[in-house]
């Protein structure tokens, strides 16, 4: 019995991992990408821990398995805010159907106050 | 009793917690090991875990704390049927664009537990964050509303509430 629910967590999983990987390759530009990348990769990989972890139960490996999804739930968004933050300093711009890009009119603003603030 | 102490302490029994689980001990030489590491590194980053003298109503938080950590599942998973379903769209309904929203939170744990959902949560991503003004750069894969208070009525209110009760 558990090795079905087992089982079926983790083909949960493998199945978000493979949406992940198809918006990684379909999705337009960085940002988008990054969207797909952390929030399926990271469901994903949680499928496929929990069905470790009820699959063995709490021996050591189930601990591990409980372990590393701390650690997905944690890192994953830190490196997706670093990624997309370093990609838009450095100036990659967003994809052509883009509305809106608050973060580019702010610094903007950011780099015209520093100028008059040297022209001062 | 300090503050550092009581924190190092605290450092100290999780480490060995760890150790234990992660290790089927046989022998005392390994409980041992296990001991002197996690004295090493409750001496070494103990001090970081609680900043500042734990706040009342700890039952309260703890509660709140839950049923945050529900609402959050629960909204993980929506976010990633959505992108399941955007992803396997033939079209690509898309309509991406970096938008700003306010928050109330002050303290940097909070912010941070703030920003990691927001990004885990049905298509936003977050990019950046002014701490001075108290504003989010959210990356939204189908921007509703350009608008700065409707985008935080939209993206930060689920959660910013339970947030709010857990740390202030």
């Amino acid at each position: 019995m558990t090795d079905t629910i087992g089982i079926i967590l983790i083909c949960l999983g493998v199945a978000f991992d493979f949406f992940g990987v198809l918006g990684l390759i379909r999705l337009p530009d960085v940002y988008n990408r990054l969207q797909a990348a952390t929030k399926c990769v990271t469901f994903g990989s949680m499928g496929i821990l929990l069905g470790v972890i009820v699959m063995q139960g709490f021996t050591s490996f189930g601990f591990k398995a409980i372990i590393g999804i701390l650690f997905i739930v944690l890192a994953a968004p830190t490196a997706a805010h670093a990624v997309s933050r370093a990609a838009h300093r450095s100036g990659i711009p967003l994809a052509k159907i883009s509305i809106v890009d608050k973060y580019e009119e702010d610094k903007e603003l950011k780099t015209e106050s520093v100028q008059k603030e040297i022209e001062v | 009793m300090e503050t550092k102490t009581k924190s190092r302490i605290i450092v100290f029994v999780f480490a060995l917690v760890v150790w234990f689980a992660l290790t089927d001990i046989k022998d005392y030489q390994e409980a041992l090991i296990g001991i002197a590491i996690s004295m090493l590194i409750s001496f070494l980053t103990g001090h970081f875990l609680i900043a500042n003298v734990a706040s009342q109503h700890l039952i309260k938080r703890t509660f709140h704390f839950l049923l945050y950590i529900i609402r959050f599942i629960w909204e993980m998973i929506i976010a990633n049927l959505e992108v399941a379903y955007l992803v396997i769209h033939p079209m690509l309904p898309i309509k991406p664009g970096i938008v700003k929203i306010k928050t109330k939170l002050t303290k940097d744990s909070a912010i941070t537990v703030l920003a990691n959902s927001i990004t885990l949560t049905p298509g936003t991503l977050t990019v950046d964050i002014n701490r001075n003004k108290g504003e989010l750069y959210i990356h939204w894969i189908n921007v509703k509303s350009k608008d700065i208070d409707q985008a935080t009525k939209e993206i930060g209110e689920r959660f910013e509430k339970t947030l709010t009760e857990v740390y202030e």
